[in-house]
């Protein structure tokens, strides 16, 4: 459904990214996605209604009860919910001006797929955005996956 | 760059390898490197901690290593792979990420001799018992299947029985009770046959043999699909927080190829079977031109079968790729197809008329063809397996693997066949002299 080229572009451009649904705990695999990220350049904008009361920070950045209550912009709206729960956080995300609507594995929600891609989103369902970035850049190889590339060009080379 | 189905040719050459990152190097390097800097503290942690992907230890993984890794996951249509120093490693790794005390294994009788005594007597040390049924027959799988079974094991293509494993029909056995079936796949390589095309969810491959190809280097490779459902309820250890490795829940955490990450943080890292950077790179070798070779070690076999066959001073012949075999449908729905027939491999066994005196006399003779203990080399390699690779197991067991007592097996190599049938033939003569 994504080619490779599309996957490519959505890593390489959007460098901000809002982690609905991020867990403060570290060994969550919401978590673990984010600190990839963070540690791969992207800015990482924590959004999850649990811990709006206290205030927490994860990863050092500020947690958000909503996309809406982000006061600035972000590229990317990245889904760790249930399938089910995606359509309102969808909404927002085009209320945002999001450029791009990642679902994460197990996480399809067509309708919201569908969408977004009519608003002019980028959409992504069913793939990890870490998962994904290690495929493309490098990282995913050094752990013996299949990642499906076969090229002559060295990896992570811009596009 | 574009998405696109590569064929099994060009995988063999490419898979798991663009040029070098650092140096722009076209060909692999060799990492010959026992570890690597962190970047930083929480670079240090978050690798510790699997939060990023990277190299750690060398015992852990290696770049050269992974190369071999993803070119036979990409060989074998499977989600990743992991390598270590020998066939039985990997069969060993596949065996110890799965199970543990109190759990049961169903195999097929007709193994490789040392799979046999891993599962009858080394796991046994360890609270885990193995029952061995008739390879050929899914029905004797289901019948043997216990409510503490977790893993089903066999061969595609048997070693030295030549048994063809009806892979599908066994997978729906193992997953009708919940468990994997893994399947060794050294004979054909994963050239000839991809049995996680047909089912199975593991593959285990001996990359001594046809992967390497040239006789040089011990290998091992195990590969997962990437589509068994690890959270049935059957493997805590897939789903349970990691006792051994910070809580963390492999299933959850890496999904589809999660087994394959547990293996290597649970298993490789504990019990150490590494493989070496210059050995992935020289089993690398041997894989660029696996489909040239294979399609050798197939035509040249099928033709030194039907060579013996036709000869009076052989008793019997077993060759899947010939048509008369009692298998052969299912050697022809498996198997890829080579010069318009199923290629059934290099291996074939056959039985010298006079019994074990008139088999040893003629392996004895050979001028070129090598009496060794290994197959899927370059060389035309013999050996008597009731005496040697099948030594270790009783006669019950030696029966139930195929082994009878007079059986030659030929490795067929991928010398000029002419020279192949001339040193058969004059093998045949000089041992009927003596």
């Amino acid at each position: 459904m994504n080619t490779i080229d599309q996957l490519r572009s959505i890593l390489l451009n959007r460098r901000s990214i809002a982690v609905v649904g991020l867990s403060a705990e570290w060994h969550r695999p919401s978590y673990f996605a984010a600190k990839y990220l963070q540690q791969h350049g992207y800015r990482i904008v924590p959004v999850n209604p649990r811990y709006a009361k206290t205030s927490t920070d994860i990863l050092g950045e500020r947690c958000y009860p909503e996309l809406t209550d982000i006061p600035f912009a972000v590229d990317m709206v990245d889904v760790f919910r249930r399938s089910e729960d995606v359509l309102p956080i969808a909404r927002q995300a085009l209320q945002i001006g999001a450029k791009c609507l990642w679902q994460q594995i197990g996480v399809m929600n067509l309708e919201a797929d569908a969408m977004a891609r009519a608003a002019g989103l980028e959409s992504v369902m069913d793939r990890c955005v870490k998962i994904e970035h290690g495929r493309l850049f490098g990282g995913l190889n050094l752990v013996g996956v299949n990642t499906g590339i076969v090229s002559a060009k060295r990896l992570g080379a811009r596009a | 760059m574009a998405d696109h189905l590569f064929q099994p040719e060009t995988l063999a050459i490419h898979a798991g390898q663009v040029p070098d990152s650092a140096t722009g190097a076209r060909a692999l390097p060799i990492y010959q490197t026992t570890s690597y800097v962190f970047d930083s503290a929480d670079h240090a942690a978050s690798l510790f901690n699997l939060q990023t992907f990277g190299n750690i230890y060398a015992r852990l993984s290696n770049p050269t290593v992974a190369a071999l890794e993803e070119r036979v996951a990409a060989l074998e249509g499977g989600r990743a792979a992991i390598a270590s120093a020998s066939g039985m490693a990997s069969e060993a790794m596949a065996l110890m990420t799965i199970l543990q005390q109190g759990d049961h294994v169903v195999a097929a009788g007709a193994l490789y001799g040392g799979s046999v005594t891993m599962l009858a007597v080394s796991l046994k040390r360890f609270g885990i018992e193995a029952s061995f049924v008739d390879a050929s027959d899914p029905q004797a799988f289901a019948a043997a299947m216990r409510s503490n079974t977790r893993a089903v094991f066999a061969e595609s293509l048997g070693n030295p029985s030549l048994t063809v494993l009806d892979i599908a029909a066994v997978a729906d056995v193992a997953h009708a009770h919940g468990v994997p079936l893994i399947v060794d796949n050294t004979v054909p390589s994963p050239f000839l046959c991809n049995p996680l095309r047909h089912g199975a969810d593991i593959v285990v491959h001996s990359a001594t043999k046809y992967l390497g190809g040239h006789g040089t280097t011990l290998a091992g490779v195990m590969v997962e699909g990437g589509k068994f459902p690890w959270d049935n309820g059957k493997f805590p250890g897939m789903t349970e927080p990691s006792v051994g490795y910070h809580g963390v829940k492999f299933y959850e955490t890496f999904g589809d190829f999660g087994f394959t990450m547990r293996a290597r943080m649970e298993v490789l890292r504990v019990y150490g079977s590494t493989l070496a950077p210059i050995a992935a790179w020289q089993i690398l070798q041997g894989i660029e031109s696996l489909h040239v070779r294979m399609e050798r070690h197939c035509s040249n076999a099928r033709k030194v079968a039907q060579f013996l066959q036709q000869d009076p001073r052989i008793s019997w012949v077993n060759y899947p790729g010939l048509s008369d075999h009692p298998q052969y449908g299912l050697v022809q729905k498996q198997m890829r197809q080579v010069d318009g027939a199923p290629g059934a491999s290099g291996l074939l066994a056959f039985g010298v008329k006079g019994g074990i005196e008139a088999g040893m006399r003629f392996i004895e003779a050979a001028q070129f063809m090598s009496h060794v203990a290994n197959i899927g080399d370059t060389r035309t390699l013999i050996i008597h397996p009731a005496s040697t690779t099948h030594r270790q197991l009783d006669a019950q067991q030696q029966l139930d693997a195929g082994v009878g007592p007079d059986m030659v097996r030929m490795s067929v190599g991928i010398e000029h066949i002419d020279d192949i049938l001339w040193d058969i033939d004059q093998a045949l003569r000089s041992g009927a002299r003596a």
